[in-house]
């Protein structure tokens, strides 16, 4: 008799494997949605901590202070030589009748500093840094520069941030991976219960000369229904808790210090991220449950 | 063909099933395997379907050495058998059809084979009018024809029934023995274990009696334990 690949009976049969046991299907399609969900909000939370740290990042500067033997003229000079410097996002020259103007703002009622001129102030530059990581290493070549004088930086800040950012990235990352390991365990658990009382059929099947292929197959088909159907239904109900917290942050966060991403912005690639994770569950978990009944 | 070469098999509890155990069964033979409880029948059976593999000796089956056989051979060899079981092992939840037609797909049948052989065997074992039938709604000399027709539906060469009529009464296992003589008479190879000494009697064929792990008689004639009843 022909070998031949039968992919539309195993695709059939998962079909059906999964209506058949509708309430292990059933118990397993909840356990990815819920095992998604919990991987869903941490993801999110982190990203939205990442994105905030990014807008904080954005206001971090430095100020360049030019020699006070330059001219203006001198001074705005070398623009084009920080501006080519590694790491430099933006570099904007402040003249020291800008910087006294700046630096009067909200105190005009003191009469000291009204008479103040602008002389005792140096023309500046205000750098804004692409990676906040490497602002050290940027600002000793910006010292560097022949006519900057003296450099003001709250270098400190910029490490809390890189700190903050740093320790939220690895945190979602490794409760991600222990997560989807849960996951896998338990949808493997799920589908091997499932798979249990058919172990006769699948007995049956290898003595008749089936090859394990044949046997795995359907229920590979199976598992990636389930995990397919777990992800599409858990990217909805994210979606639903995740408009429901925004709702209530964007409420109670009167000065607009939280910035939260849209979910339709992130929509594409939490699909196929949930889509990813549940083939990788459904699929790794029928392969795992289904491994000890092949040996017949 | 099936051979057996000075066979020894020796379970992990340290129990010796079977102890230099020789056996030749050529093809178109009829033979009974009979012997009591824990005389070593069942891991003979076991041996030649490559669910275990022998401690010692040589096993060759249908022109597959199973001493160095690969695991991804094992499936083609299985190929070349038919089981039949004491207790049936059909699924309940798929008809007579669906449980011959799951089989022929194991190993690779179309629809158009599965349409025109499964009529075939089920004529021949006279249930063309049960095929829409569940296994729960067929008694259990019934149930054992279905067995039989799925152990010849993918057409092995060789028939292995443990016990075939170890769940039914006088009568049924009879008809199952006959049915068994018949496919035999069609040029299968046919091995049956066996307990019911009228029946084998009755058939008057190879008889191989093995007890405490060896063989005690092989003789043709419908002896049982070398004594005619």
């Amino acid at each position: 008799m022909a070998r031949r690949l039968n992919s539309g009976y195993y695709i059939t049969e998962g079909f059906h494997n999964v209506f058949s046991h509708g309430f292990m299907s059933f118990a397993a399609v909840c356990m990815i949605v819920a095992c998604l969900l919990i991987m869903g909000t941490f993801t999110l939370l982190a990203v939205n901590l990442e994105h905030m740290l990014g807008e904080l990042e954005k206001e971090n500067e430095f100020l360049a202070y030019v020699d006070e033997s330059f001219t203006q003229e001198q001074a705005r000079g070398l623009e084009q030589e920080l501006s080519g410097l590694d790491n430099v996002a933006e570099v904007t020259f402040v003249t020291r009748e800008q910087a006294l103007e700046d630096f009067l703002q909200g105190r005009e009622e003191n009469k000291l500093l009204s008479s103040l001129p602008a002389s005792v102030l140096r023309d500046r530059y205000r750098i804004h840094v692409k990676d906040i990581e490497d602002m050290s290493e940027t600002v000793k070549l910006v010292e560097g520069v022949q006519g900057i004088a003296k450099i003001s930086v709250m270098l400190k800040v910029a490490q809390g941030f890189v700190l903050m950012r740093n320790i939220a990235a690895g945190v979602a990352l490794i409760l991600i991976g222990i997560l989807m390991i849960i996951s896998l365990f338990i949808i493997s658990n799920t589908i091997k219960l499932a798979t249990f009382h058919r172990r006769e059929e699948i007995a049956i099947m290898k003595m008749c000369g089936a090859t394990n292929g044949f046997v795995r197959w359907p229920f590979v088909f199976e598992g990636l229904i389930l995990g397919v159907t777990g992800a599409v239904l858990a990217f909805f109900l994210q979606w639903g808790i995740y408009q429901l917290v925004c709702s209530a942050v964007i409420e109670a966060n009167g000065l607009s210090l939280v910035v939260i991403i849209p979910y339709a912005d992130m929509a594409k690639r939490i699909l196929a991220i949930f889509a990813a994770s549940g083939f990788v569950i459904g699929v790794g978990g029928s392969l795992m449950a289904i491994r000890k009944f092949l040996q017949v | 063909m099936i051979r057996l070469i000075d066979i020894e098999k020796e379970y992990d509890n340290g129990t010796k099933a079977l102890k230099g155990v020789d056996l030749r069964i050529d093809d178109g033979e009829f033979v009974f395997l009979v012997g009591p409880s824990g005389s070593g029948k069942s891991t003979i059976i076991k041996l030649i379907t490559a669910e275990i593999a022998p401690t010692e000796g040589r096993l060759m089956v249908n022109g597959y050495n199973l001493n160095n056989i690969r695991p991804g051979q094992v499936p083609y060899m299985r190929r070349t058998l038919g089981i039949i079981f004491q207790d049936f092992r059909l699924i309940d939840k798929k008809t007579v059809w669906e449980n011959l037609a799951f089989v022929m797909r194991a190993v690779g049948a179309s629809n158009r084979e599965i349409r025109r052989r499964i009529p075939y065997v089920l004529e021949l074992v006279g249930l063309e009018q049960k095929a829409d039938h569940y296994p729960t709604e067929l008694s259990g000399g019934e149930q054992q024809r279905v067995a039989i027709a799925r152990a010849l539906v993918n057409n092995p060469s060789m028939i292995i029934a443990d016990e075939p009529t170890g769940n039914l009464d006088p009568q049924r296992s009879l008809e199952i023995m006959t049915l068994l003589d018949k496919i035999n008479e069609l040029g299968t190879t046919v091995l049956v274990v066996t307990h019911e000494k009228a029946l084998v009697n009755r058939f008057a064929r190879r008889v191989v009696a093995i007890e405490n792990g060896r063989i005690i008689s092989d003789e043709t004639g419908g002896y049982y334990n070398g004594q005619k009843t």
